[in-house]
């Protein structure tokens, strides 16, 4: 395993390198003319520490990117991993004085948050002139609190997939679904051909929130979206109630989820993928574009073995929803506003483009830089679609309601999926914990 | 709290090492004072103060403090963080959970800890078994953790509580059945699921063959020798086949034995008539059953639960139930070995001539544990509960790492609870400074209990 995804990464050097032509030696002139920060290595014997959630590929292919920064910049910089809960991590960094420089935020909610507490620096003219050059207005705006812009949208997550195994659904006789009542019925037709639908993952409860919130978006439609997204309206919603009725469907059969609710909820985000690609014991995932990372150290073939559909359609509106992290400078250090025009910059995105589960916000970042036509396909809905598409809500919502373990939206959905009858219920508890969370 | 234990040896100490020349002569006629001149005790105090100053007195005066404002700090909420610890749900659950522990792990250990100690003093290898049974104090909590979450894995594969909870269930019975299969949703299908069992809709009658189609055959199940199913001919006998009704691929036809179909062998069919079973049989490799010389009539087939069956998984252990039961486990694991030294050490100090006086007037082994070693040692089994239950209140690493996070609510405890309200999402530290400030009311008796204890044996 080890030696094909070490194959893949070299791969994915190979097409670096030979994009790049001769980098090396032609950069420094391009680069002093393109960049303020570029040129000669201006930031020799500077230190930085960056901050984020990433661990395993994800934050070796990250460091590759610090690594070019480097290069370029001459400043060193160090990766600190936050784990899971990134608020957690940095609450006691900030309220200590000693934040990292430059912290990668997994939720806008809290940049919102931070902002409010002092803790962020607003971004430089520098590189607010990279994200007006390379973001559409609603991507600056996320990174944004009180009319100041204060992150870099850096790295961006398509969460309207459902991944499956290849196998399963010939096995079945099935094709991908296009709509809710389809992928219904071929869940029915998986499960009798002996393999369970579904893989959930729930001891990872953002994995549940993203599914509510595709079906949310396709039934109650992007305005009723903004508006729970925000609590004006109520979780006690009639809307709320249809989306979770549609969700009972399939989370309320047993023969529809692997080792039924109690064995998906002790299940957590990487094991569920690879129950459904290594151990082929499931049929279909509901997440993310970031589902191929596992995938590829199932030894499982993403486009292969491994398809994906779009999310089908549960109402009117075909649901897009994205999830992305924020870069925020929390220490006024050039270094830092450095390393934000950088990940903001074409560049610097094209560098991270080329490597595997990496999707780019960056509309100048060309879909042709990613490794694999999958993501080339993602990449181009991701640009396309604009102001059109949805931020994920629990993202949005502040981090007590959308963000921690055991709390919250988060804890709510866990306690539907172990019961997933109790829709009442359900809404209920999904509204007295948003009232703590917003009042 | 040290600084008790500290303030009257501090000037005793003084007083021995220099009681014999000037103290006599500078107090001739006030009352003889003992130790030196306030100048130099407050000079000897000041970096023991200064310490406990900065890391105790102020954190503890400056949490109360901060345990009266709200999440931001600025806003005066009084005891309205008291109050929410005592009405919240979730908070009571956490109290509810600290006191299962306070009961529960002190004494298991204590117990736990005195077996041990008194066993290991009769056996050869006693060393090298301490030496194995104190080993998790080696490890940190944090690790010990890791491993029971591992060793609590609900897939038998790879937990090993649940590991070895199958091996032993399938020594006894082992089940070969065709777990989780059932009959097709709907009307058209002409079997329905009717308590775990599987019985035709209609009555069937002798010399028609029975149609028994099931699905959600997993394909570790389907055993190898599956013949395609076959439906038997002629006859005048009730017949039948069970086949899985499911063509690889799609495109079979629902209810009918397709060309590609496999039977299911080794089902158990019954005869049912009027409530009562006249008739079994086993399905063959192709899945056709026969039931020999049953009388003409109608009757309805079934296929008794037993066929369905899922194998033995063991326990979730990681559930909402056993999830406190099984860190407490955990705990156990890491502090056993501690107790059992200390009750040792106890135990090699008891006068050996109370325990020969008894053994000669005749006492039991159990009259001699009960009535002479018990006793002697009860001051050590005080000390350790008394430390044990100190520790139970603060536990905080194995139920981070063990519980996954979807039980999480349900296994909470107070200093979990604390870091997760003060650092995690909300960042309310004005609440978290009430739970800590609650959590130091609960561990202070206890804290003081032992002090006095330690007062009293050095007096």
């Amino acid at each position: 395993m080890r030696t094909a995804r070490a194959a893949a990464v070299l791969a994915g050097l190979a097409v670096a390198v030979a994009a790049c032509g001769n980098a090396p030696t032609t950069t420094q002139p391009t680069a002093s003319s393109s960049a303020s920060a570029g040129g000669a290595k201006t930031l020799e014997g500077v230190k930085l520490e960056v901050a984020a959630k990433w661990t395993g590929d994800e934050q070796k292919y990250f460091q590759q990117v610090l690594k070019a920064f480097t290069e370029k910049t001459g400043a060193k910089v160090t990766y600190a991993s936050t784990g899971e809960d990134t608020g957690a991590y940095l609450g006691p960094r900030i309220q200590g004085g000693s934040p990292p420089d430059v912290a990668i935020l997994p939720q806008p909610g809290l940049v919102q948050q931070y902002a409010k507490q002092n803790a962020l620096k607003p971004v430089t003219d520098a590189v607010s002139k990279q994200l007006d050059t390379n973001y559409t207005p609603y991507w600056k705006e996320l990174g944004s609190a009180d009319g100041k812009v204060y992150g870099v949208l850096v790295k961006a997550a398509h969460k309207s997939l459902v991944w499956y195994r290849t196998q399963a659904f010939e096995d079945a006789g099935v094709q991908p679904p296009t709509n809710w009542d389809e992928l219904v019925k071929a869940s029915q037709t998986i499960a009798d051909s002996g393999t369970p639908p579904f893989s959930l993952c729930g001891a990872s409860a953002w994995t549940l929130t993203d599914l509510f919130e595709n079906v949310y978006l396709s039934t109650a439609g992007p305005e009723k979206y903004d508006q729970l997204s925000k609590h004006e309206i109520p979780w006690t919603d009639p809307s709320v109630a249809t989306a979770l009725e549609k969700i009972q469907q399939i989370a309320g059969k047993k023969e529809f989820v692997l080792d039924g609710s109690s064995g998906a909820l002790q299940t957590d985000f990487p094991t569920c993928v690879t129950k459904v690609f290594g151990q082929k014991k499931a049929a279909m995932i509901i997440e993310a574009d970031f589902v191929a990372t596992p995938v590829v150290q199932s030894k499982a073939k993403v486009g292969e073995d491994a398809k994906v559909f779009p999310f089908p359609k549960a109402g009117d509106t075909t649901p897009v929803i994205l999830g992305g992290d924020v870069a925020v400078a929390m220490k006024d250090s050039p270094g830092a506003m450095a390393l934000l025009e950088f990940l903001a910059s074409k560049e610097g995105g094209e560098i991270w483009a080329k490597l595997p589960g990496y999707l780019s916000p960056n509309k100048n970042v060309s879909p042709d830089n990613y490794p694999d036509p999958l993501t080339k396909q993602l990449g181009q809905t991701i640009v396309s679609a604009g102001d059109a598409v949805r931020y994920d809500m629990s993202d949005l919502a502040p981090s007590a309601f959308g963000g921690t373990d055991g709390k919250g939206e988060w804890k709510v959905l866990q306690d539907f999926l172990r019961n997933p009858s109790d829709v009442k219920g359900a809404q209920e508890a999904l509204e007295a914990e948003a009232k703590k969370a917003w009042k | 709290m040290t600084d008790r234990l500290d303030g009257p040896a501090a000037p005793r100490e003084e007083s021995d090492s220099r009681g014999d020349s000037p103290a006599p002569a500078d107090a001739p006629h006030t009352t003889r004072r003992f130790g030196p001149s306030p100048v130099i005790a407050i000079a000897f105090l000041l970096p023991a103060a200064l310490l406990l100053g900065v890391w105790v007195v102020y954190p503890i005066v400056y949490s109360v403090f901060r345990s009266l404002f709200d999440a931001s700090g600025t806003g005066f909420t009084g005891l309205g963080n008291y109050a929410t610890i005592f009405t919240d749900g979730a908070m009571l659950t956490t109290i509810r959970n600290n006191l299962i522990w306070v009961v529960v792990a002190p004494i298991v250990i204590t117990t736990l800890g005195l077996i041990f100690a008194v066993l290991t003093e009769r056996i050869r290898w006693a060393t090298a078994f301490k030496l194995i049974v104190f080993m998790p104090m080696a490890v940190s909590l944090m690790a010990a953790g890791v491993i029971f979450r591992l060793v609590y894995e609900e897939d038998p594969d790879k937990g090993l509580a649940n590991a070895v909870l199958t091996t032993v269930h399938d020594t006894f019975s082992s089940s070969q059945g065709y777990p989780e299969a059932r009959p097709r949703e709907g009307d058209q299908s002409p079997v329905a699921a009717q308590g775990g069992a599987v019985v035709t809709k209609q009555a069937a009658q002798t010399g028609r063959p029975v149609l028994i189609p099931i699905v959600g055959i997993k394909p570790a199940v389907m055993p190898g020798n599956a013949q395609a199913a076959k439906t038997p001919q002629g006859g005048n006998e009730l017949s039948g086949t069970v086949w899985f009704d499911f063509t690889p691929g799609g495109g079979g036809k629902n209810g009918a034995v397709d060309g590609t179909e496999k039977g299911l062998p080794g089902m158990t069919v019954e005869a049912v008539s009027d409530g009562r079973v006249a008739a079994t049989a086993t399905t063959a490799e192709d899945g056709s059953f026969r039931f020999e010389g049953l009388p003409a009539g109608s009757y309805v087939v079934r296929l008794p639960q037993s066929n369905f069956e899922p194998a033995y998984r063991g326990l979730t252990w990681l559930g909402r139930t056993l999830i406190t039961p099984a860190i407490i486990g955990a705990f156990v694991w890491v502090w056993a070995g501690f107790a059992m030294v200390l009750i040792a050490a106890g135990l090699a100090a008891i006068p050996r001539d109370a325990l020969e006086a008894a053994r000669i007037d005749g006492a039991t082994e159990w009259q001699v544990f009960r009535r002479i070693t018990v006793p002697l040692l009860s001051p050590v089994l005080l000390v350790v509960f008394v430390t044990m239950i100190i520790n139970t209140l603060k536990v905080f690493d194995l139920v981070f790492i063990i519980a996954p996070s979807s039980v999480q609510p349900d296994a909470n405890v107070i200093a979990l609870e604390m870091w997760r309200v003060s650092f995690g999402g909300g960042n309310n530290q004005g609440l978290g400074s009430a739970l800590a400030i609650f959590l130091l009311v609960l561990v202070l008796p206890f804290m003081i209990m032992n002090i006095r204890r330690f007062r009293r044996e050095n007096a």
